[in-house]
């Protein structure tokens, strides 16, 4: 499917030698399963009461979690909004004819792409009250996804601003809309509807990131996690420290593939529709310099 | 304010030059082992594509940290304990190489068919095509988003400061609990200290961007 | 739809949790029996007008600083509420403030912003294993100590290494967290032990039971706590070898609000409910009696 001409559809002799692959390949992959949970077993990880206590409310441990997953997602959805819109800003700042206006663009988008995130937030909340500026946890981690992604955004903005067809602004400057009409009219709701799918897949790393605000105390799905182990640890050493890791791990991987299936969902769709089709197919070969820098 | 660089220069520099230790030895695993799961999701048989797509798929839905967390702690539960250091590479390339996968297999669909269909033609296996003809054109195009995954992977090393390395990140908060009164020196240095290496890796990616971009 | 295959694994997993519910877990055993233990809110109290206590009287509300991972002293139970013994301490002082309980609230404050936390009035005060000693109080002010704790050393069970003191860590790897106390010290005083800084305490105790670390080395009441939880697994060295008298921070110079504070822990340790919160916090866990409270020190 994803390179058929890399080979040729197999013959009856090489689909024999594939088969015999395949259960080769499946057989080890089943024996690497078999030993890690092997292994797991002879440290008793596999308990079920140690498993238990992750949906045996009277532990408290579900809702926690629960709860905890409901804040990732507040943080996550309020940051991207906001990171959209601002990066929508940065982007046609960037793309301004004034000159003045594309370097100040450039240099915020520029700067918040090459620290970490986590350093971010680190200054945001403990720096900034040394000038007087005092964050919650919250209003930090959201503001620090918030700059962070609106300069990724903005370059993936950029990107779909610029894969609209030429023609298009050509045609909408020749029937006498100004600039600013063009961008809002005619560029920015194609581009936009090119990038919902690489939107969607944004939203997941957002996401995944959320969890660096363990670093200033927000109450996330994996501060939740290891604040639980730190409440369980002098109670029951660490019965249930491996579990509670890997619940919040499935939690994260469970929302995040549902949303990139949506974020698939959406692509396969707007593939279709006529709305985009004045826009040049960016995700070969541009889409990799697009989504790599976004998706990590 | 010179007082203050002087006394911590020693740890800033090691910072400095873990994360750059801990960026390179994660970047090869990533593209050593991005390169192999690219070549396995394009590949003929069925459980190596499902393979690789299933670790992308998982690596890629999951937070780093997370993934700290399952090869620094997880691992000893299945008895391979890791160094704390060795772990922190582990974590950072395991994860980037999804990330390389992706970004690779994206360039070898990029690479025009006729010349896989060449490559065949001229009676080279699926593993020869691959290596002699679509994978040097591939590397070529995927250069710019590497060089992206590289930059991103840079910055990623920073969650090993929660994991027993004393990296730049590390060392912004050890400083920053010892000396809460230059607290905007030891941020302004970290700062520096992760610029240095992606700023110019940002240029360099920009150069050979402009430069592939002439070629095709 | 390709959808369907998260789904399918929700719903295998939703049904793991189905049969696993039925047995109960230890851990939800043990919550239904905590403790309701708070102190007793003074109804009619009088403050000299301009004071800070009369401030916070009258506002009926105080913002406490504490932390949230010192097993004992300040942890979130899963419901999220803190507890520990500075919690307790914290709502001792609330309480002879005429704040009820519901007017209190914690902050968290890590070992990098209690300083800062106090002089921007983010916190009215820190009550966070908080050590007294000559550097922080050139910024803040501190009441107590409260409590005497000393930094100390915890080595797996039979003390594999032959750890009887920090001189025998040189060439051993030392786990404690980054920034802390404890750490500096260990590296100014003890440079030949290799340290391991994680971020909090409860990875040091895993790479303890790994094998990846030699020995954990931080306050011992907090040792203690890790050693509870798992008796069979670590071993405290038992020879604390600094002092760490832990204060209440509050703003610098605010002589009356210093003095009450003090007024307040010493009739706690009168009365017995400084007792009474270490029964029902640290001692609960380590299953220590409470000791002999600390002379209140007011320089």
């Amino acid at each position: 499917m994803s390179a058929p001409v890399l080979f040729d559809l197999p013959g009856p002799k090489a689909r024999a030698r594939i088969r015999i692959g395949t259960v080769i390949g499946s057989l080890l992959v089943l024996a690497v399963i078999a030993f890690v949970l092997v292994r797991l077993n002879g440290n008793d990880q596999l308990d079920p009461q140690r498993w238990s206590v992750l949906f045996d409310p009277n532990s408290g441990v579900p809702q926690a979690l629960g709860q905890a997953l409901l804040r990732t997602l507040r943080v996550a959805a309020v940051g991207m909004v906001v990171a959209t819109v601002l990066g929508l800003l940065l982007a046609v700042g960037r793309l301004s004819d004034h000159r003045a206006v594309r370097i100040v663009v450039t240099t915020v988008i520029e700067f918040f792409r090459a620290i970490p995130l986590l350093v971010v937030i680190f200054a945001l909340y403990f720096v900034l009250p040394s000038f007087g500026i005092r964050l919650s946890t919250y209003a930090a981690l959201t503001i620090g996804l918030v700059l962070y992604n609106m300069a990724v955004l903005a370059e993936i903005f950029r990107a779909g601003i610029l894969s609209v067809d030429r023609g298009q602004s050509e045609a909408a400057y020749g029937i006498g809309l100004r600039k600013s009409q063009v961008m809002r009219l005619v560029l920015l709701p194609q581009a936009v509807r090119r990038m919902l799918p690489v939107l969607v897949a944004q939203l997941v790393v957002l996401l995944k990131d959320s969890s660096l605000g363990f670093i200033i105390g927000y109450f996330e799905l994996l501060r939740q996690a290891r604040s639980l182990v730190e409440f369980f640890t002098p109670r029951f050493g660490n019965e249930y420290t491996f579990q509670l890791y890997v619940a919040a791990g499935l939690i994260y991987i469970i929302v995040n593939v549902l949303l990139s299936q949506l974020a698939k969902y959406i692509e396969r769709r707007s593939r279709r529709s006529p709305k985009t089709a004045a826009t040049q197919a960016v995700d070969l070969p541009d889409a990799p310099s697009v989504t790599g820098q976004t998706s990590i | 304010m010179v007082q203050f660089f002087i006394d911590n220069f020693p740890l800033l520099r090691d910072a400095f030059l873990k994360t750059l230790q801990l960026s390179v030895l994660a970047g090869l695993l990533a593209l050593v082992l991005g390169t192999l799961l690219a070549a396995f999701r394009v590949s003929p048989i069925t459980p190596l594509r499902g393979l690789a797509t299933f670790y992308v798929e998982t690596f890629r839905n999951t937070p780093l940290t997370v993934v700290f967390f399952f090869i620094i702690f997880g691992l000893p539960q299945i008895d391979f304990a890791v160094g704390f250091f060795t772990g922190s590479v582990l974590a950072v390339g395991l994860y980037t190489a999804a990330f390389v996968c992706e970004a690779v297999r994206s360039g070898i669909n990029a690479v025009s068919p006729g010349q896989a269909e060449a490559a065949r033609a001229l009676g080279l296996t699926f593993g020869q095509s691959l290596r002699e003809v679509v994978l040097p054109q591939a590397f070529r195009t995927v250069v710019p988003p590497l060089g992206n995954v590289w930059i991103a992977m840079v910055k990623n090393t920073s969650i090993a400061a929660g994991f027993a390395v004393t990296e730049l990140t590390a060392s912004l908060q050890r400083l920053s609990n010892a000396n809460g009164g230059e607290i905007l020196l030891v941020l302004a240095a970290v700062v520096a200290g992760y610029m240095l290496i992606t700023v110019p890796s940002a240029y360099v990616v920009s150069r050979v961007e402009r430069r592939v971009a002439i070629l095709r | 739809m390709r959808i369907t295959r998260p789904f399918a694994a929700l719903a295998a997993m939703a049904t793991a949790g189905v049969v696993l519910a039925g047995c109960s877990s230890d851990a939800g055993n043990q919550a239904e029996d905590t403790a309701d233990n708070s102190a007793a809110v003074e109804t009619d109290v009088e403050f000299e007008a301009g004071t800070t206590m009369a401030e916070l009287n009258e506002a009926g509300a105080i913002t406490i600083g504490t932390k949230y991972d010192q097993p004992g002293f300040g942890l979130l139970d899963p419901s999220g509420t803190p507890e520990g013994f500075d919690v307790e301490i914290g709502k001792i002082i609330a309480a002879k403030l005429g704040i009820p309980e519901d007017g209190i609230t914690f902050v968290e404050t890590v070992s990098a912003n209690r300083e800062p936390f106090i002089q921007n009035g983010q916190a009215d005060i820190v009550v966070a294993t908080y050590t007294i000693n000559d550097k922080r109080k050139e910024v803040v002010d501190f009441a107590g100590p409260y409590y005497e704790a000393g930094q100390d050393i915890m080595v797996a069970a039979g003390n594999p290494e032959g750890i009887g003191g920090p001189d025998d860590l040189a060439g051993k790897n030392v786990c404690s967290v980054e920034g802390s106390t404890p750490a500096e010290n260990i590296r100014t005083n003890y440079p030949e032990a290799t340290l391991t800084l994680f971020d909090v305490y409860s990875k040091c105790a895993d790479a303890l039971t790994n094998g990846q670390v030699d020995a954990v080395t931080t306050d011992n009441v907090i040792l203690t706590g890790l050693v509870a939880g798992n008796p069979e697994g670590f071993e405290l060295v038992g020879n604390p070898f600094t002092e760490e008298p832990y204060g209440i921070g509050l703003a610098k110079g605010d002589q009356a609000f210093r003095d009450f504070i003090n007024d307040t822990l010493e009739e706690s340790f009168e009365d017995g409910s400084w007792a009474d919160a270490w029964d029902a916090t640290a001692g609960a866990i380590s299953g220590q009696e409470a000791p002999e409270p600390p002379a209140v020190d007011r320089y």
